[in-house]
């Protein structure tokens, strides 16, 4: 038992407590500060996690000492970790963009940020279904509030869309985990795993409605065809951090489809064996592919990139999907280079945005870019990041994913859909680009208009640039982030490791050299 | 009871349901209202029913009732609770952000003028 597990949950509700209490007490500078250093804690809670589970242990914590079938439980496997890194990471760069102005909009905004962060970490650590569910629904009320920050018809609309549906994939959540529990009696992860490997023939028929139920609640955070429509309307009309920020919210919920199928359809799973994965793959593919198509309809960039972000989820879980040791590890650096990448074209959207004037994101012909030079050169780089060209990290994740694939009896389906996918996210890129940058109307065009200095867009650039640092860094480090993300694939296949230390008894837990508690 | 219960949770779900995919925020608000009853119902009875058993478990006692489902239930009611009342706040809200309750926003008679604002 190390406390240790427990810190990056503890951290931001405290933080998140403490800012909702201050909020007329403290300066805003103070605020962002205390936000900013509680990011910054997180981070180094998730490198110091990283370094302790690097090995392959897996750390536990008992809340309450209460032994794991029954009592609650907190897992912390290289899978958790690497997500609450990711998390963090992203987090502090959509709250560096937030700092420029649009925290100012509501006195709400530091604690939601930090009680979002509470509610995603949370859902990463946790170790049973229940657990799963109410962090779902913490980190939900804090996207609510998030995505409707700063008012305005559009965000209320959309936010309206937003909750009623998550609210519905809530309650199947909850029939889902109600029909796990009547079944086999737990809703502990690890204990789930096991009673579903030796469940009676006669109960396999609603253990497979459970299954499906949980799947389509999963599928709909993860915005899985058919059910991503509402995440383009919600994602292109909030405000850009909190688009940034949500880029890790799909991601949710493909962590929890990839922890759901490895721990209880796995290899073991009896009957059940490879039961998401004969979903994931067909559904990954079809959403990649309507992605696309809605990224190339687009009118609006914003809608674009949350197109673009439903096209990486279909690359993600299909991915997963494959099921084998190296799909699993292809899609874990594909996830933290698709996090960071869409989340750094929100940042830029919402700079193009600020500086195009009365023409917005719209896709059409607009006045001319007054630093068109930096603001270009951030939309090619970000766009060839996104689209997966050589030879950024969007290109190692996408060629490590397909050679996956190549293993497998489904790759021409694979690689054909990928591929047309990534054609046709290129050009609609370029179209954008071009629409953009190139065609200029309006009042400016002929002589284009003094440039204003370009510190002040330099300065509004800085995280947009450190995101897209972070895929270079990702790229640059590939050999040992891949060979962390086949460790993890392999440790997610072989969950005999996760069972041992969840329910082993809490006594024979702690290590003879650990100082017990 | 049991043939009861289910009866009971198959109508209020189904009743949620239909309510949910109405177009305006009032039936939807209450269509979620009644999934939360039903659902919450579901979980209740998924600990097996039984009557005149205390959720307590004690040397002394032959039978009790499953514990679990019941602090199951009790946090899914708060958070259905809670939930509820942000979407009626939020439906409040788009009811004057937008002018109307129809979920998308638009009502049929307001469709043609404002079809024309995005072009203007």
């Amino acid at each position: 038992m190390n406390h240790l597990v427990i810190a990056p949950l503890l951290l931001p509700l405290l933080v998140g407590t403490l800012l909702l209490l201050s909020r007329r007490t403290l300066s805003l500078a103070a605020r962002r500060r205390l936000n900013l250093a509680a990011i910054l804690g997180q981070i180094l809670l998730a490198v110091e996690l990283l370094i302790l589970v690097g090995d392959g242990t897996i750390l536990t914590y008992h809340l309450g000492h209460w032994p794991a079938p029954w009592g609650i439980v907190l897992v912390a496997d290289r899978l958790a970790v690497w997500m609450l890194l990711v998390t963090s990471l992203l987090a502090f760069f959509a709250l560096l963009h937030a700092m420029q102005g649009t925290d100012r909009c509501s006195r709400h905004f530091h604690p939601l940020f930090q009680l979002q962060l509470f509610g995603l970490n949370g859902a990463f650590l946790t170790g049973d279904l229940f657990n799963l569910f109410v962090f779902f629904e913490i980190l939900l009320l804090a996207s609510y509030g998030l995505l409707v920050h700063g008012g305005g018809a559009a965000r209320v609309r959309a936010g309206l869309h937003f909750v009623v549906i998550n609210l519905v994939g809530s309650t199947l959540f909850l029939f889902a985990a109600g029909a796990l529990y009547g079944l086999v009696g737990t809703l502990n992860l690890a204990d789930l795993s096991l009673k579903i490997a030796r469940l009676p023939p006669e109960d396999l028929g609603p253990a497979r409605v459970a299954a499906l139920l949980l799947l389509a609640v999963f599928a709909l955070k993860a915005a899985l065809a058919p059910l991503h429509l509402w995440l383009p309307s919600a994602y292109a009309s909030t405000s850009a951090p909190v688009a940034a920020l949500f880029a890790i919210m799909t991601k949710v919920g493909a962590y929890s489809l990839l922890r759901v199928e490895t721990l209880m359809f796995g290899e073991h799973a009896g009957i059940l064996t490879g039961f998401y994965a004969a979903w994931l793959l067909p559904l990954g593919l079809l959403t990649l592919a309507l992605g696309a198509l809605g990224a190339l309809a687009a009118n609006e960039l914003r809608r674009q990139v949350a197109y673009l972000v439903v096209v990486s989820v279909g690359l993600l879980l299909a991915a997963f999907g494959l099921g084998t040791a190296d799909g699993i590890a292809a899609g874990l650096y594909y996830l933290v280079h698709t996090t960071f990448a869409t989340a750094a074209f929100f940042l830029l959207a919402d700079l193009i945005t600020r500086e195009r004037g009365w023409a917005a994101d719209r896709l059409a012909p607009g006045p001319a870019l007054p630093n068109a030079a930096l603001l270009g050169g951030l939309f090619f780089v970000t766009a060839m990041l996104v689209a997966g060209l050589p030879p950024l990290s969007g290109f190692v994740g996408k060629f490590l994913v397909l050679r996956a694939a190549l293993d497998e009896p489904v790759w021409p389906w694979m690689l054909g859909v990928v591929l047309i996918g990534s054609l046709l996210g290129i050009v609609a890129l370029a179209r954008s680009g071009s629409l953009l940058f190139l065609h200029i109307r309006g009042a400016g065009s002929g002589e284009p208009t003094h440039p204003p200095p370009a510190e002040g867009l330099l300065s509004a650039s800085r995280p947009t640039l450190g995101l897209l640092a972070l895929c270079l860094a990702l790229l640059i480090g590939s050999g040992p982030v891949l060979d962390l993300a086949e460790a993890t694939a392999g440790q997610l296949l072989d969950p005999a490791g996760y069972l041992q230390a969840v329910l082993k008894p809490i006594g024979i837990q702690v290590a003879p050299g650990e100082v017990a508690p | 009871m049991e043939a009861l219960m289910s009866l009971i949770v198959g109508v209020l779900t189904a009743g949620g349901v239909y309510l949910l995919l109405r177009a305006r925020t009032f039936s939807v608000v209450l269509g979620l209202t009644l999934l939360t009853y039903g659902v919450n119902l579901f979980l209740f009875a998924s600990g097996r029913l039984t009557i005149g058993a205390p959720p307590i478990l004690a040397p002394e006692l032959s039978r009790y009732t499953d514990p679990l489902p019941q602090a199951l239930v009790l946090t899914a009611i708060v958070i259905s609770f809670a939930m509820t009342a942000f979407v009626i706040m939020l439906a409040l809200r788009a009811r004057a952000e937008l002018g109307n309750d129809h979920v998308d926003g638009r009502d049929n008679a307001g469709v043609a003028s404002r079809k024309k604002e995005p072009e203007a």
